[in-house]
């Protein structure tokens, strides 16, 4: 069976419709997630129009408890807290975006080639994951942007070196299973080839299980990359990431507003990527859960 | 006439699916068994037959909704409270299950479980006593080296020696009435013979009445006093073995016995054509006339109630035999 | 199944040396000059230190051969000097490892009975008010970033109504037991000083709570899940059939089942712990490996930084090994094989 190439557009437009379809079957879990989401990645694009105070500036009288003028208190500097967290989100948000997005992207490559390829290439991609895999995460990170010298760049490429096993692992995994199925020995039998074989009748059915471990790992980021500037080699000061806020507060027991907007902060994405992540795997796969 | 160890009068189950759909998956059965008796119920998957006993052993999921009548020694059981069903479940009604590998607990001892058994219904039993017990009941459904065996695993355990030991476990209290389901579907032909004779045999020197719930009326015809047909949530044809096999009413019955291989294999291997009903999608009218080869007008609209046909009851239209003729 | 182990085992020393071999990648790349990993800055003009060092790891030699001596060094476990110590880093960690384990051990121990306890409360009571509740709890404590709510709790138990003490292992100027087992609450109990034990055990709970939180919400679900699957199965049906009750169906029949999946994700959390341990003793100044590696990353203490990653990675192989043998232990259907 071949699909005629004016058939393509409709069944993915049909296929979309299927998918929003499920998506409204999401329970209110799930939704809630989205939304804490959803107001976040609001927030990343439009705070600088916002009518809060510069994050930098100091606005006030140091280490003052929250009151109607600063709903947060301010830090050591005088700066407002409450402004400082919801413009962390700025820095925080858009790491953790990139940070799964070229995890992703490096472990769904080398997992893909591996899995179809096998033989050598299979070898070699798995024996990096399993190396890699030995490292208990923080430490890998650690050492990785350690080495590399702090900076926030520096701290996201060693994410991507934490991150990237899972997903090829994943994927490798998708397109062992995929690859035994009848249209692609079809397909095979009627002449496609090689990478093509890859791209066109393998990947696209591999990508759910890493689109909804991507969900979930993405608050996991966001707690290693403030982890990694708590310890002070992720961002540094004076941006208002929420790891090195919380980090500024950490010394200041009697002042626990300074730490406790960007604690709040990284919970409720944490736990709104956990509850979609978990709504869309009951949706969308089948088999685990 | 004694009164009947267990009765059921209208039994119905009502269950409801992930939408909200209600369905009937069983809809008005009225059965007894009588000390010392064996009822084999017979039907295929869907039929309504393994419900119909776990729900008055009260062993359905929540969900289903169970009304009617079933009384046990003249005692409601519909309705009765937990704490008290559960000294009956075990102690004077055993089960015994279709697949003895998964409804044996994989990480507990076969003699521990056994043990339980007893101790769940005599707090004065010792553990090491309960076990001793268990090595007897090993004897009496003749496991070999029951003091060994006792101490095994299920999946040390061969197929057949693991539905002995299940056996072993439902007589463990000398129950007064066993159920059981599909208790030979799981194995090998020749052990399915070898666990049948067992049943035979228990039966007959323990005098318990049985419940032989299968989907194959082969397997009851040595042993069953009387057969229940079920289809459809419903029974369809109930009388003694001799009447339903040899002045078979009901033709359903009679698509199941063509699909009795004969003892010499030669015989004829007949299937009734088409699939079960879903409990969501059944027909109107007698829910076999889809399948049915003298289905007529009055099958599409009306259900037949159990009347009087031949020497048994039989819920047709068109019976084989003439209704209410003595057989 | 030992076939497994025994393969798993096989691939230890290979592990092991993919973690050298990147670690000394690591050591390489060091701001493109192997020696800056070696020294530190401020010793660069001491041409005594710099020559010595130079010969000890071979930084004249080309890159092979400075592979070989790396990896000769780690085996007589040389992991090199700490810059800001200035005493073998082997030394060192050796010193604060028995901290650590402390913390980590007593954080798996409320950790796994945490989660044993709200899992099986919560399949048991599922669907209610209190299953509800003792999920989202757990779910938060592995949500939180465990240096803000080591924070906050230390705010709340410490600073504002002195329930436990502050930070650190024991209060000031109290002198720790005779070293046995380097667990500050064993050592008290073998010298048999009950006072000391209380004040160990007192600075112990709140980082080994806020660690075991942690770890709380994985075995929680996990627990949760195995349990009411297992509710569903046919051998809980057997149980009900015997007349058991439905606590005696959880307890006795699904909890063991549950105990196999349990040991899987044991290997799993340990990760979770070490991240988590890392954190907790920069918060709490706990004098383990976690708050050395905190200070020698802040401070580019490169020798100090790759031995604790190597380590924390041998520890972390060696709790994969254990939960491996642990569930094949645990399972019937695999010990006889």
């Amino acid at each position: 069976m071949t699909r005629t190439p004016a058939a393509a557009p409709r069944a993915s437009l049909s296929r979309a419709k299927a998918v929003w379809r499920t998506l409204r079957r999401l329970p209110p879990t799930a939704r809630i997630g989205a939304l804490i989401l959803l107001f976040w990645a609001i927030t990343v694009l439009t705070v600088h129009l916002w009518p809060i105070a510069d994050p930098l500036a100091m606005v006030g009288r140091r280490l003052q408890p929250p009151s109607p003028d600063h709903w947060l208190g301010t830090d050591a500097l005088g700066r407002d807290v409450f402004a400082r967290t919801l413009r962390g989100a700025v820095w925080s948000i858009p790491i953790a975006t990139v940070v799964v997005a070229c995890a992703v992207a490096l472990g769904s490559v080398l997992g893909a080639l591996s899995g179809f390829y096998g033989g050598w290439t299979d070898s070699i991609v798995m024996r990096l994951v399993d190396v890699t895999l030995a490292f208990p995460p923080i430490l890998l990170a650690m050492a990785v942007a350690a080495m590399l010298g702090p900076g926030l760049a520096n701290a996201s490429i060693a994410m991507v070196i934490v991150w990237w096993p899972i997903y090829a692992r994943l994927m490798r995994a998708q397109v062992l299973e995929v690859r035994e199925r009848e249209h692609v020995e079809a397909a095979v039998a009627g002449g496609a080839r090689g990478l093509r074989v890859l791209r066109v009748h393998i990947l696209p059915l591999c990508w759910t299980p890493t689109l909804i471990n991507a969900t979930m790992d993405f608050g996991q980021v966001i707690l290693l990359a403030a982890s990694l500037s708590f310890i002070g080699l992720g961002a540094t000061p004076p941006a208002p990431e929420w790891g090195s806020m919380i980090s500024e507060g950490a010394t200041r027991f009697y002042e626990w507003w300074i730490a406790f907007g960007p604690g709040m902060a990284i919970l409720s994405v944490v736990l709104a990527t956990s509850f979609l992540g978990d709504g869309l795997r009951d949706l969308f796969d089948r088999r685990s859960g | 006439m004694t009164a009947p160890l267990l009765d059921l009068r209208d039994l119905r189950i009502e269950f409801q699916n992930a939408d909200g759909v209600r369905a009937e998956a069983l809809r008005g059965v009225d059965l007894s068994v009588n000390p010392g008796e064996v009822l084999g119920i017979v039907g295929e998957s869907g039929s309504g037959k393994s419900i119909a006993m776990m729900a008055f052993l009260q062993l359905l999921p929540k969900g289903a909704r169970v009304t009617g009548s079933a009384k046990f020694r003249g005692e409601e059981l519909i309705g009765m409270a937990p704490a008290r069903i559960r000294r009956i479940r075990g102690k004077a009604i055993g089960c015994i299950f279709q697949d003895p590998l998964s409804a044996f607990n994989p990480v507990l001892r076969i003699g521990d479980q056994i043990a339980e058994a007893i101790r769940l219904h005599d707090r004065t039993v010792s553990r090491r006593a309960a076990l001793k017990e268990a090595v007897d009941l090993f004897e009496m459904v003749a496991i070999p080296q029951p003091e060994r065996r006792v101490h095994q695993y299920p999946h040390e355990f061969s197929g057949g020696m693991r539905q002995r030991a299940m056996i072993a476990m439902a007589l463990a209290n000398r129950p007064e009435l066993v159920i059981a389901d599909e208790p030979t579907t799981a194995l090998d032909v020749t052990v399915q013979a070898q666990i049948l004779d067992l049943l035979a045999d228990l039966r007959r020197d323990l005098g318990i009445g049985l419940v032989m719930i299968t989907h194959d009326l082969g397997v009851v015809a040595g042993i069953a006093d009387r057969i229940a047909v079920m289809y459809g949530g419903r029974i369809v044809e109930r009388g003694p073995t001799d009447a339903i096999f040899y002045d078979t009413a009901h033709p359903y019955t009679a698509g199941l016995i063509g699909a009795v291989p004969t003892i010499d294999g030669g015989g004829q291997l007949r299937q009734i054509d088409g699939t079960p009903p879903s409990i969501f999608g059944r027909p109107p009218g007698c829910s076999f006339h889809p399948r049915c080869p003298r289905a007529a007008a009055p099958c599409r609209t009306d259900d037949p109630d159990l009347r009087p046909a031949g020497g048994s009851r039989c819920a047709c239209h068109f019976p084989l035999v003439p209704a209410g003729a003595a057989g | 199944m030992l076939a497994y182990i025994l393969r798993r085992l096989i691939m230890i020393p290979f592990l092991l040396l993919g973690v050298a071999s990147v670690s000394f990648l690591l050591s390489q790349m060091t701001k493109g000059d192997p020696l800056a990993a070696l020294v530190p800055e401020r010793m660069m003009s001491n041409p005594d230190i710099v020559n010595a060092v130079k010969a000890q790891w071979g930084l004249d030699q080309p890159l092979p051969v400075r592979y070989v001596i790396y990896l000769g060094n780690l085996v007589q476990g040389d992991l090199g000097t700490s810059f800001s110590t200035r005493r073998p880093v082997a030394t060192d960690i050796a010193e604060r490892l028995p901290a650590t384990l402390e913390l980590v051990v007593a954080a798996m121990i409320i950790g796994t009975v945490m989660g044993l306890a709200l899992g099986l409360l919560s399949a048991r009571f599922r669907g209610t008010l209190f299953d509800s509740v003792a999920r989202i709890f757990a779910l938060i404590g592995s949500s939180l970033p465990i240096f803000w709510s080591g924070l906050i709790l230390l705010y709340l138990f410490s600073v504002r109504i002195s329930f436990v003490p502050g930070t650190g292992r024991l209060p000031p100027r109290v002198t720790a037991p005779p070293d046995v087992t380097g667990f500050y609450t064993v050592d008290a109990l073998i010298a048999g000083n009950i006072p000391l034990f209380l004040q160990a055990l007192s600075h112990l709970a709140l980082p080994a709570f806020v660690l075991g939180w942690a770890v709380t919400g994985v075995i929680t679900r996990l627990v949760r899940s195995s349990l009411i699957e297992g509710l569903s199965l046919d051998y809980a049906r057997t149980a009900r059939a015997k007349g058991a009750p439905e606590r005696t169906v959880l307890v006795k029949h699904a909890l063991p089942n549950a105990m196999i999946p349990l040991l899987t994700i044991l290997g799993f959390t340990f990760a979770y712990l070490i991240t988590g341990a890392v954190l907790t003793e920069a918060i709490f100044s706990w004098p383990g490996i976690g708050s050395y590696a905190v200070r020698a990353a802040a401070s580019l203490d490169y020798p100090a930084i790759g031995g604790v990653t190597i380590v924390g990675s041998v520890a972390f192989l060696l709790a994969n090994l254990l939960t491996d043998i642990a569930y094949a232990w645990a399972n019937p259907r695999i010990k006889v094989h």
